[in-house]
């Protein structure tokens, strides 16, 4: 399968993005650790579905704009972004800080979206149930406390770290912090309009998740009015890798059975 | 020169196997390895030293600020400044915090210090720093805001204490209809600023602007360091058109004197080491989160670091590096001479204590300080030194 790898120009804020695959339009919000590269989960959603992954400004090879201060103003960047683009009717899938943002875009506006998936997303808070601090993990640690399987971290650990990566790994961090520091990985203002979204979720959770603890699965189900909350088993915090064949599958269902 | 004592008052009873279960003195240390019968006797011990230095004819004494830690015991400065304010009579006052980023509100700091400088007529000296790396954890200050929350923090207290109350700041993270500092301060139009740092060319481009002048402290680097960050600051006066003089550039180096070079490393040796590799002790994430530098200066740092905090470092090691000030009296006149020749800093602040030094060894190695080395170089002082050029 090819992908288009471009740099695109939203509000003035060059924007790595990757898009691939034919039919209805998918928009894919990454994670803590940005979307350098064209991955296997990715390939997969694009035999179903038009993919398009941008890095998040402040991530990558997307600028850093002086107007980002907080995962609101990603949420309506993103909104400029569907509207640029055209995707109406957008399936909108955001793993971990990419699904804070996608609820932070459908609490404003779900107009453009036809369903919502969340993987293990940031953004709320639940009282005594603490995520894991990633800022004092040393890369081993996070790549360990990332993924259930022990095997799958030390092939992980093996590979190779390029300079290249290793200055967008800590662009990347830069922006984490400047986003999630404090509060801590949440809004406190979300979950109060969490209702407000009014599209058929799916919530995603890796049942030994260690950044974010899978009790966070049920908060968000409550919250989310009609959600659907389906937990892997035997995975960690990055369902879309270790758990790549059940992550897609079970969104290509949860799609074809609610937008048909 | 002048000479400043400098304190970071350690809790020196710290069990020294502490590190089989935990990776760091900083942060996450459970604080039950706290005992508030031994901190009540450490800390009238630790101000008795300072004191002493006052009465010793230092220049001046300084405190400190971290949070969270048995490194350094004095989480709100001013109450240790407060304390010595009243107890001394002639040393300037140094407060080196304080960390205005970690602040909701740094007004506080505006009048804490103004309280002092109205308490000592005019004895203090006001120290504005960032805090290092491990506060932000501590504090859940974001370190992505670090740089911008310090300056607009230094605007705001600047702003207090300069311009007729009440008045209105409008920044980004502050925001006050009324700026109305009671009292105002006793120096005019304000007390000296002095700005620790380990090292940043930002730090220096900004405390060496004409429109500040402000002292800049080298805090714990090697002699090396020293002279490349103090070269900075010259050369960026001379790109703004004037010349520093050595008054805008210090060094804070722990100290120790006693009888000869070799008893001096002798009885410094345990205590240096505690110092070094028990209380000094974090990993990496602790030290530098993720935007309390700038994306360029990290991955040079960073480096650097890596091969400063490389396994346990021993009295040999810093003392070679001239990262400490170890030997008799005529030994330390020498490196001193010489350092000072070479980079030309207006202010020493020797840290009179380190790690567990006990109380006798302090007081014996400030007064052979106070006596034999710090005359020497008042003596010379007849014309005022230039920050060397070269």
């Amino acid at each position: 399968m090819t992908f288009r790898d471009s740099i695109e120009t939203f509000n003035g804020c060059k924007t790595h993005l990757m898009r691939g695959g034919k039919g209805p339009p998918m928009l894919f919000l990454h994670g803590a650790a940005g979307a350098r590269a064209w991955l296997p989960f990715m390939e997969r959603l694009a035999q179903g579905f038009d993919l398009v992954v941008p890095e998040h400004p402040g991530f990558g090879r997307s600028d850093s704009p002086d107007w980002l201060d907080n995962v609101g103003d990603l949420a309506y960047f993103y909104l400029d972004v569907i509207e640029t683009l055209g995707l109406s009717g957008v399936h909108l899938v955001g793993t971990s800080l990419g699904g804070w943002v996608a609820a932070e875009i459908a609490v404003r506006d779900c107009r453009d979206l036809k369903t919502l998936t969340l993987s293990a997303p940031a953004g709320i808070h639940v009282k005594g149930l603490s995520k894991g601090d990633t800022f004092l993990w040393s890369p081993e640690q996070m790549v360990r406390n990332l993924v259930h399987d022990p095997a799958l971290a030390e092939k992980m650990l093996a590979q190779p770290v390029s300079d290249e990566q290793q200055f967008a790994d800590m662009k990347n961090r830069l922006t984490m912090a400047k986003l999630t520091w404090q509060p801590r990985l949440y809004n406190p203002h979300l979950a109060k309009w969490l209702h407000r979204i009014n599209v058929p979720t799916l919530i995603l959770w890796g049942d030994d998740d260690k950044v974010i603890p899978p009790g966070y699965g049920p908060a968000f189900q409550k919250l989310i009015p009609g959600s659907r909350l389906d937990v892997i088993a035997d995975c960690g915090h990055l369902p879309q890798v270790e758990r790549m064949e059940e992550w897609t599958g079970k969104i290509a269902s949860f799609i074809a059975e609610v937008a048909s | 020169m002048k000479f400043f004592a400098f304190h970071l008052m350690p809790y020196a009873a710290l069990d020294p196997d502490y590190d089989k279960q935990h990776n760091t003195a900083w942060v996450t240390l459970p604080n039950s390895y706290y005992d508030p019968k031994i901190g009540h006797q450490l800390y009238n011990r630790y101000l008795d030293e300072l004191e002493y230095c006052d009465a010793l004819g230092f220049d001046g004494i300084c405190v400190n600020e971290h949070h969270q830690n048995a490194y350094g015991l004095m989480p709100v400065p001013g109450v240790m400044a407060g304390a010595l304010s009243r107890r001394t009579k002639n040393a300037k006052i140094a407060v080196l915090g304080r960390a205005l980023p970690l602040l909701n509100n740094p007004l506080v700091v505006a009048e804490e210090f103004a309280m002092l400088d109205n308490i000592t007529g005019g004895r203090l000296v006001a120290g504005f720093v960032r805090g290092i790396g491990a506060e932000y954890h501590s504090w859940g200050a974001n370190p992505a805001e670090s740089h911008d929350r310090f300056h607009e923090a230094h605007d705001l207290i600047l702003q207090a204490w300069t311009q007729p109350g009440p008045s209105v700041f409008e920044g980004k993270y502050y925001h006050f209809q009324y700026v109305n500092c009671w009292p105002r301060p006793y120096q005019q139009p304000h007390p000296p600023i002095w700005i620790p740092s380990q090292g940043s060319r930002e730090t220096i481009e900004w405390a060496s602007h004409p429109s500040r002048k402000y002292t800049y402290l080298q805090t714990f680097s090697p002699v090396t360091a020293l002279a490349r960050y103090m070269g900075m600051y010259r050369e960026s006066a001379e790109k703004y058109g004037y010349t520093a003089t050595s008054e805008q550039v210090g060094w804070a180096v722990p100290t120790y004197v006693a009888e000869t070079d070799e008893i001096a490393r002798r009885e410094a040796k345990p205590h240096i080491e505690f110092f070094l590799n028990k209380l000094l002790r974090m990993p990496q994430e602790m030290l530098l989160p993720p935007g309390y530098l700038s994306l360029s200066s990290m991955q040079g740092v960073m480096a650097a670091k890596r091969a400063l905090s490389t396994g346990n470092q021993t009295l040999e090691d810093v003392v070679e590096k001239g990262v400490f000030l170890c030997g008799s009296p005529a030994t330390l006149r020498e490196k001193l001479e010489r350092y000072q020749q070479e980079i030309g800093f207006g202010y020493l602040l020797p840290s009179i204590h380190f790690g567990t030094l006990p109380h006798e060894l302090v007081k014996k190695s400030s007064e052979l300080f106070a006596t034999e080395v710090m005359p020497y170089f008042r003596a010379r002082a007849a014309t005022p030194a230039r920050v060397a050029a070269g």
